[in-house]
C-alpha cells in the first residue's frame, strides 16, 4: 500500500505487510461502522471512567477532566482545576437525600485530590499540598470511605477527611489497589503485594500492614480482583500469580515465557532477547472465570478454574498491549489500533497442529499467512483455543491508552493524540435515527 | 433541477380543459401558461423593433426645476439603453403622476400635512417604442422642495410586455422593497433636516428677540421697525410650529407601516444612526419621540452651529435640488442600488425563464427535507423574509395603462374592476411622435392630461379592489385560463392572481438565475463583444448559417457571438425540441437536435482546448457555489468521464460517502479533478465545505468526517512523507485516485445506475447538459432515499425482539426499489444524511459522526 502509493507499479497484493497481524479490509465480524472524533483535550488522555449510562469522563496529562454524551458526542461540562497531569481518576457514587449521587473523584501530580460534581462541574471538596501525588485510587462501597495510594495509603470519608494513613514507604508507592474480604485491601508496591487490614472501631478506622508477599521476582504492574476468592497479579517479567483472597496463598504460578526452549537455534536466541523486555504484564481483565493478560504485544487468556492457558497469542499487536477487557474480547495497544479477538475451538485438538493446516483455518484473506509463527508454537496443552482476530478499529494516531465499552451505545477509546474515539454500530445508529425521526414527525405531527 | 426548461415544452394546452385531475400531474400553481402564440408566428420577432437590447430599471424623477429627468440606470451601461430615448421615456412614465401625496394645508388645519401615501404601481407600454414598463412611483420629502414632496419613479423596461404583466407582483414586492429602503433612508434624512432647521429657527428667533428688544429700548415699542421686527419674530415663531409639527409627523410614521420596512430595519440596524429613527418610530407619544430625538440628536450634533436664516427664501430656480443620495441617507441609498440590481438580476432573461426557475424554485421549496443533498443552497431558512414580501405586496391589483394594447387584453380585467376607469382615450397615446426635446414641454400637459384620464393611482385601484380577495382573483384566473384561447396578450388579473399561490422569488444575492435556453429571445439581442479567433474559426460554419431559429433577422456576426457565448447555450438537445414544439416550422426536431449537438460538440471542442486556462476552481472561500459553477464543472466532468475508465468507481464512493483523495503532484490537474466530481458530492453545503479542493499538510481523521472529496499535494518533503503515511493508515476509510499514475483505489462497484450516471460512451456532450443529466439521476435517487428514510414500516419493529427483521426489511425494500447491494449503500447514505438533517435541522452543527464500511479496496488502472 504504502509503496504503491510512493510511486510503485506492483499491483498491491504483493506489497509485503509488516503488521505481525493483518486483516484485510473485509471485515464482517466488526459491527463498529461509525465514529464520532471528539476533540478537547490538549494532550495525552489517560483515562476514562463511565459515570452512569450516558456519560463518561475522561482526562489526561492536560489536567483536564471532560465529561461526555457517549450518544450524541458532545462535551457536557469541563471540569478545570488541576494544574499538572491527573493520575488517577475513579468515580464514587454515594448515596444522599435517597438518591444515588455520581462523583469523580481525581488525583493529579500537583498534590492535589479533587471531587466533583458531574451534573454541575463543581469542584465540590478539594485536597492540596498531599505529601506525595496519588498514583492509585480505590472506593470501598461497603465502609462508604476511599482510599488513595502513593507513598503512603490514606483511607478518606466522603467529605473528604482523612480518617488514618499509612507511615511512609519506599519511593516506589503504591501503584494498585485491589478489595478483598473483610475489610482487607492488597496493595502492589514495586516487587510486593502489601495486604492492609482497616480497623473499624465506632467511627475511627485505622489501617495496618498484615502482610508482605514478595513472591515476584520484578516490579508489579497489574493487580485484579477476579472473584470473591482470588485476585491476580502480573509483573514486569511475565509472572502471574493467582492467590488466594482470604489466606493470601498462591493458587497458582505462570510465568509467562513466550519463547518456547530453543529450536531454531541461532535466530531464536536473538529472538529470546528482544522477547525478554516485551512480556511484562501491562494489564490483566477478569470476569471471574478467566484472565485475559496483557503480555508485551501478546495476549494471554487464562482460566482461572481450571489453571490452565486457554488461548494465546504472541504477536498481537505491533507494539505493547496497554488494555483489554474480557466481555467481548478486545485489545488496545502502543501502535494505535483496537483489536478484537474471538476465541475458537481448535477442530481437532489432538492432532498435531501443522503450519500447512493453520494456514488454511479461521483466518481472513490474506491474513492467513501472517498468522503462522503463533500457530506453530502451540503447545501440547489439551483444551487449547485459537485466539483470533475478527476486527480492528484504526483511527488513533497515538498509543490507544485504554477504551470503555457502553455495550450497543458504543466503544469510546482515548489515546496519546489527544483524542477520543466512540466507535459504534452503524447498524444500530441507523435504526436509532429512523426511531428518532418517526418521533419527530410525530412531534411535529407531519405523519 | 425539477423545472428544467424541457418540463415547459412538454406542456400540453389539452391539459387545461380536462375535468378529470390526474393525481400525479402538477398542482395548478406550478403549471405555464403556453405562449400564446398565432400560427407559425415566430415567438421572437415582436420584441426585435425595441430600441435597448435588455431589460434594464430606470430611475427617474419629476423635478420642479426642469421637469421629468432620468437619474439613472440599472445596469449603468449606455450598451444596455441603446438609442432609447431616457429622457422621453421618462416624461412618459412621469407624466403618468398620481396626485395621491401632496403635502398642504388641509382644511381645518393651520399647519401642513404629511401624507404617507402608498406608493403607486402602475403598468405603461408605449408600442412605438416597442417599451413597456413596471413604473413605480414614489414621493421623497424634501424641505427645500415645492410642498414638500419630491415625486420619483422606478421603473423595469421591458420589450415583452407579458414580461411585465405576468411578473407584476414579483416586481411590485422587489420594487416596494427598493422603495422602503429609499423612504426610510428619506424620513431619517428628512427629519434630520427638520431638526437641524428648527435650530436654525430658535436660533434666529433668540435673535430676532433680542433685536426686537433694542429696537423697543431705542425707538419704542410702536416704531416702524419694532413692528416689523415683531412681525418677523412672529414668522419665526409660526414657522417653528409648523416645522415642529412635521417633525411630530414624520417620527410618528405609522407603526404599521413600520412592520413592512421590518426587513429594511433588520439590514441597516447596525447603523447607529438608524436607532434614532427606530426609537422615534417605535413611539407611539409623538411628544416623547420628539424629545427622544432631539435629545439625541443634540448629544450627536453638537457640532450643528444654527445659522440665521434669512426672513426671505431664496428664489426656486438659485437654489440647488437635493439628489437622491442626500435625500435618503446614503447607506439607504446604496443599499436601494443593491436592491435594484439583484430586482435587474433576477428579471433577466425570457419570461418562460423566470417562470421555469420559479416553479423550480417552488417545487425545491417543498423539497427542504431533501433539497440541500444535491440541490444549490437558496436560503429557504429565511422563510420570514419572504413573507414579508407578501406583506409589503400589499396592492394586490394590477392597474394598467394599456396605450397600445387592444381592449381585448382587458376583457377578464374587467370583470373586476370598473370599467370607467379605462377610457377610449387611451388610445389616443398609440402614437406620439418622436419627440425631440423642445416638443416635450408642448406636449407634457397634453399627455400628462391623456394620462391621467386612463391611468389610476393606487389608491383609487384599492378602492375597486376594495372587496377582492385572492380567492376570487384566482376564481377568476380561471376563468381567463378558459377564455384564454381567444385572449392573444394575457389578461392582467391573471397575472396579477396567478402568483398568489406561488412563493415569491427569493433575492438572495447569490442566486445567479441560470441562462438556459429560453433566453434565447431575451439573450438574442445582446451585442457581445465577440472573441475575435474564435469568430474566425467559426465563421465559415455552415452550422451557424443553419441555425437561423431565433436569429433569423440578426446580423451573422451576432450569431456567431451567441453560439460561443457559452453561458447563453444551456441545453442544446431541450432546445431543439421546444423550437419543434412551439412549431416554427423551419425545422424538424431531429435536424434542429442535430445542428444544435453538432454546433455544441464544436464549441466544447474548442473550450478543450482552452480548457486549461479555464480550469478555475470554483472554490474560492467566502463565496457560495453557484449553479453556473456546477454547470461549468459539468464539462470537466464530462472529460473525466470519457478519459478514465474508471470513473463510475469513484462517482460511485461519493455517493457512498467514502471520502475521495485526489493525490497529485501537480495543482492544476488535482483541482480540475476536484472540479470535475465535487458536484457528485451529497451534502456539499452552500460553500462548498464538504470539498477540500488542495491540502498540502496531512489530514487528520476529522479531516475525512468534515470532507469528502480532497485534492492532496504529493510531495517529496518530509511533510509528503507524513501525509503518505495518512493516506496508509486510513486507507480503509478512503478511496485514492492518483492523477499522476491513473489509479483508482477504491471499493468495487458493479452495478447499472452509476452506469447510466457517468456512461463514457455518452452522446451527451455539453457540459450544462450533463450537469443536468447528472441533477436529474441525483433528484431520483434523492426521491428513492426520501421514501427509503420516511417508510414507516421497513424501520420501526414490529416488537421488541425484532431489530434482525428490521434489517432484512431494509434490505427486501432495497432490492424492491431495484438497487444492488452497493447500490444500497448510496441509499443508506443519503438516507442516513436526511435523517441527521431532519433531526438536526439544516445547521448539522455539532460532532458528526463518519460511517463507513469495511470492504476491500481494489486498484484500477487506466
Amino acid at each position: 500500500m504504502l509503496r504503491w502509493i510512493l510511486g510503485g507499479r506492483e499491483a498491491q497484493g504483493t506489497v509485503e505487510k509488516s503488521a505481525a497481524l493483518f486483516i484485510g479490509e473485509e471485515q464482517p465480524k466488526n459491527c463498529f461502522t461509525e465514529m464520532q472524533v471528539l476533540k478537547g483535550h490538549f494532550d495525552i488522555v489517560r483515562f476514562l471512567v463511565q459515570i452512569d449510562d450516558l456519560r463518561f469522563a475522561s482526562a489526561g496529562d492536560d489536567g483536564l477532566v471532560l465529561i461526555w454524551n457517549v450518544e450524541t458526542g458532545d462535551c457536557l461540562i469541563e471540569l478545570r482545576g488541576h494544574t499538572q497531569q491527573i493520575t488517577a481518576m475513579i468515580s464514587y457514587t454515594f448515596i444522599r437525600g435517597g438518591n444515588a449521587h455520581t462523583a469523580l473523584i481525581t488525583a493529579s501530580s500537583d498534590r492535589t485530590l479533587s471531587l466533583w460534581d458531574p451534573d454541575s462541574g463543581n469542584r465540590v471538596q478539594n485536597i492540596s499540598d498531599l505529601q506525595s501525588p496519588v498514583k492509585c485510587l480505590l472506593v470501598l462501597v461497603c465502609l462508604d470511605v476511599w482510599l488513595s495510594g502513593g507513598n503512603e495509603l490514606c483511607v478518606w470519608n466522603r467529605d473528604f477527611e482523612l480518617q488514618c494513613k499509612t507511615v511512609h514507604h519506599s519511593d516506589a508507592g503504591i501503584s494498585a489497589m485491589v478489595e478483598l474480604p473483610k475489610n482487607f485491601i492488597a496493595a502492589a508496591m514495586d516487587k510486593e503485594i502489601v495486604i492492609f487490614k482497616l480497623n473499624l472501631s465506632g467511627s475511627d478506622i485505622a489501617v495496618m500492614a498484615m502482610r508482605h508477599l514478595a513472591d515476584h521476582q520484578d516490579t508489579i504492574h497489574s493487580l485484579i480482583h477476579i472473584n470473591d476468592g482470588l485476585f491476580a497479579s502480573g509483573s514486569h517479567i511475565g509472572e502471574l500469580i493467582i492467590w488466594d483472597s482470604v489466606d493470601w496463598t498462591i493458587q497458582a504460578y505462570e510465568h509467562i515465557l513466550w519463547e518456547e526452549p530453543a529450536r531454531d537455534g541461532q535466530s531464536e536466541f536473538k529472538l529470546n532477547h528482544q522477547k525478554q523486555i516485551e512480556r511484562s504484564i501491562q494489564h490483566m481483565s477478569s470476569d471471574g472465570e478467566y484472565i485475559v493478560a496483557a503480555i508485551g504485544s501478546g495476549l494471554y487468556v487464562y482460566n482461572v478454574l481450571m489453571k490452565s492457558v486457554v488461548a494465546y497469542r504472541r504477536i498481537a499487536h505491533d507494539s505493547n498491549v496497554l488494555h483489554t477487557v474480557l466481555q467481548r474480547l478486545m485489545s488496545c495497544s502502543e501502535d494505535g489500533s483496537v483489536r478484537m479477538w474471538e476465541l475458537q475451538d481448535l477442530p481437532l485438538p489432538a492432532e498435531p497442529a501443522s503450519s500447512g493446516f493453520f494456514g488454511m483455518f479461521g483466518t481472513f484473506g490474506r491474513s492467513s499467512k501472517q498468522t503462522g509463527p503463533p500457530a506453530k508454537k502451540i503447545p501440547e496443552v489439551p483444551g487449547l483455543r485459537s485466539l483470533e482476530l475478527i476486527g480492528d478499529l484504526i483511527g488513533h494516531s497515538g498509543a490507544v491508552q485504554m477504551f470503555l465499552s457502553f455495550k450497543e451505545k458504543g466503544l469510546v477509546t482515548c489515546s496519546t493524540d489527544h483524542l477520543l474515539i466512540i466507535w459504534k454500530d452503524g447498524e444500530f445508529q441507523s435504526q436509532l435515527r429512523s426511531l428518532a425521526v418517526f418521533q419527530k414527525l410525530e412531534e411535529n405531527q407531519e405523519l | 433541477m425539477i423545472g428544467s426548461p424541457d418540463v415547459v415544452a412538454f406542456t400540453k394546452e389539452d391539459d387545461f380543459g380536462d375535468s378529470f385531475s390526474d393525481p400525479c400531474s402538477l398542482p395548478e400553481e406550478f403549471s405555464v401558461p403556453l405562449f400564446a402564440h398565432a400560427a407559425n408566428a415566430n415567438p421572437w420577432t415582436k420584441t426585435s423593433y425595441a430600441k435597448f437590447s435588455k431589460d434594464f430599471i430606470l430611475v427617474s424623477e419629476f423635478s420642479e426645476q426642469v421637469g421629468p429627468q432620468p437619474l439613472l440606470t440599472i445596469p449603468n451601461d449606455p450598451k444596455v439603453c441603446g438609442t432609447f430615448d431616457l429622457n422621453y421615456f421618462s416624461l412618459r412614465i412621469m407624466s403618468v403622476d398620481y396626485q395621491a401625496s401632496f403635502v398642504g394645508h388641509p382644511p381645518g388645519s393651520n399647519y401642513p400635512k404629511l401624507n404617507f401615501v402608498e406608493d403607486s404601481k402602475v403598468v405603461l407600454g408605449d408600442s412605438k417604442e416597442g417599451a413597456f414598463a413596471y413604473v413605480h412611483h414614489l414621493t421623497l420629502y424634501d424641505l427645500e422642495a415645492r410642498g414638500f414632496v419630491r415625486p420619483f419613479c422606478m421603473a423595469y423596461i421591458s420589450a415583452d410586455e407579458r414580461k411585465i404583466m405576468h411578473q407584476f407582483q414579483e416586481l411590485s414586492s422587489e420594487f416596494s422593497k427598493a422603495s422602503e429602503f429609499l423612504k426610510s433612508g428619506n424620513r431619517k434624512a428628512f427629519a434630520n433636516e427638520l431638526e437641524k432647521k428648527l435650530k436654525d429657527l430658535e436660533y434666529t428667533r433668540s435673535v430676532l428677540h433680542k433685536e426686537t428688544e433694542l429696537q423697543k429700548k431705542n425707538n419704542g415699542c410702536y416704531s416702524t421697525q419694532a413692528i416689523e421686527k415683531a412681525n418677523e419674530l412672529a414668522n419665526v415663531e409660526k414657522s417653528i410650529y409648523e416645522h415642529k409639527d412635521l417633525l411630530k409627523q414624520i417620527t410618528s410614521y405609522p407603526s404599521r407601516k413600520k412592520k413592512d420596512v421590518g426587513f429594511v430595519q433588520r439590514e441597516t440596524e447596525k447603523l447607529a444612526d438608524t436607532s434614532v429613527l427606530d426609537d422615534t418610530l417605535n413611539s407611539n407619544h409623538s411628544d416623547i419621540a420628539d424629545k427622544t430625538v432631539l435629545t439625541e440628536s443634540d448629544s450627536r450634533k453638537s457640532s450643528y452651529t444654527p445659522q440665521l436664516i434669512k426672513a426671505k427664501s431664496a428664489k426656486c430656480f438659485d437654489k440647488r435640488l437635493k439628489t437622491m443620495e442626500e435625500l435618503c441617507d446614503a447607506n439607504f441609498f446604496h443599499q436601494t442600488l443593491k436592491q435594484l440590481n439583484i430586482t435587474e438580476k433576477s428579471f433577466r432573461g425570457d419570461l418562460c425563464f423566470i417562470y421555469t426557475s420559479q416553479i423550480d424554485r417552488a417545487l425545491l421549496g417543498k423539497q427542504r427535507v431533501t433539497s440541500f443533498l444535491f440541490e444549490a443552497e437558496r436560503e429557504w431558512e429565511n422563510e420570514g423574509t419572504s413573507k414579508n414580501f407578501n406583506i409589503s405586496s400589499n396592492n394586490p391589483t394590477v392597474p394598467i395603462l394599456n396605450l397600445s394594447g387592444e381592449l381585448l387584453s382587458l376583457e377578464s380585467y374587467t370583470t373586476c374592476i370598473d370599467i370607467d376607469h379605462i377610457k377610449p382615450g387611451v388610445e389616443s397615446m398609440e402614437g406620439p411622435p418622436e419627440s425631440s426635446l423642445s416638443d416635450i414641454t408642448q406636449e407634457t400637459s397634453e399627455a400628462a392630461d391623456t394620462e391621467t384620464k386612463g391611468s389610476f393611482s393606487s389608491d383609487k385601484s384599492i378602492e375597486a379592489f376594495g372587496g377582492v380577495s385572492p380567492s376570487s382573483l384566482q376564481a377568476n384566473y380561471f376563468d381567463g385560463l378558459e377564455r384564454k384561447s381567444k385572449v392573444s396578450i394575457a389578461s392582467p388579473s391573471e397575472s396579477a392572481s396567478s402568483y398568489v399561490a406561488v412563493p415569491q422569488r427569493m433575492t438572495d444575492g447569490n442566486l445567479v438565475p441560470m441562462d438556459a435556453a429560453c433566453c434565447i429571445g431575451q439573450d438574442g439581442f445582446i451585442f457581445e463583444e465577440p472573441l475575435p479567433e474564435l469568430a474566425q474559426e467559426c465563421c465559415g460554419d455552415t452550422v451557424v448559417n443553419q441555425e437561423p431559429l431565433s436569429l433569423l433577422q440578426g446580423d451573422p456576426a451576432l450569431q456567431v457571438d451567441y453560439i460561443l457565448e457559452e453561458s447563453a447555450l444551456a441545453e442544446s438537445p431541450n432546445m431543439g425540441l421546444t423550437f419543434s414544439e412551439l412549431n416554427t416550422g423551419v425545422l424538424s426536431e431531429e435536424v434542429a437536435k442535430i445542428n444544435i449537438e453538432y454546433v455544441s460538440d464544436s464549441t466544447s471542442f474548442m473550450s478543450t482546448s482552452t480548457s486549461s486556462d479555464r480550469a478555475v476552481s470554483p472554490f474560492t472561500y467566502s463565496s457560495a457555489l453557484t449553479l453556473k459553477q456546477k454547470k461549468k464543472a459539468g464539462h470537466s466532468s464530462l472529460r473525466f468521464i470519457r478519459q478514465y475508465p474508471f470513473a463510475q468507481q469513484a462517482i460511485f464512493c461519493l455517493l457512498s460517502g467514502r471520502t475521495l483523495v485526489i493525490l497529485g503532484v501537480d495543482e492544476g490537474t488535482v483541482r480540475k479533478l476536484v472540479n470535475a466530481l465535487f458536484f457528485f458530492v451529497p451534502n456539499l453545503g452552500k460553500y462548498g465545505e464538504t470539498v477540500q479542493p488542495w491540502l498540502s499538510s496531512p489530514f487528520q481523521l476529522t479531516d475525512l468526517q468534515r470532507w469528502k472529496l480532497i485534492g492532496l499535494q504529493r510531495a517529496a518533503s518530509p511533510a509528503g512523507s507524513s501525509i503518505l503515511h495518512s493516506l496508509n493508515r486510513y486507507s480503509r476509510y478512503i478511496s485514492i485516485l492518483d492523477s499522476d499514475s491513473k489509479t483508482l483505489r477504491c471499493p468495487p462497484y458493479k452495478g447499472t445506475l452509476i452506469s447510466h450516471l457517468a456512461d463514457h460512451r455518452t452522446q451527451i456532450k455539453r457540459g450544462s447538459t450533463y450537469f443536468l443529466h447528472v441533477q436529474g439521476m441525483l433528484t431520483q435517487l434523492t426521491a428513492k432515499a426520501f421514501l427509503y428514510t420516511f417508510c414507516h414500516h421497513i424501520h420501526l419493529p414490529m416488537d421488541i425482539n425484532d431489530q434482525g427483521s428490521v434489517t432484512s426489511r431494509r434490505t427486501n425494500f432495497l432490492l424492491q426499489l431495484g438497487y444492488t447491494v452497493e447500490e444500497s449503500k448510496i441509499v443508506q447514505y443519503l438516507s442516513e444524511l436526511i435523517k441527521q438533517h431532519y433531526i438536526q435541522g439544516s445547521s448539522m452543527g455539532g460532532n458528526q459522526s463518519f460511517c463507513f464500511n469495511y470492504t476491500t479496496s481494489y486498484l484500477y488502472k487506466i
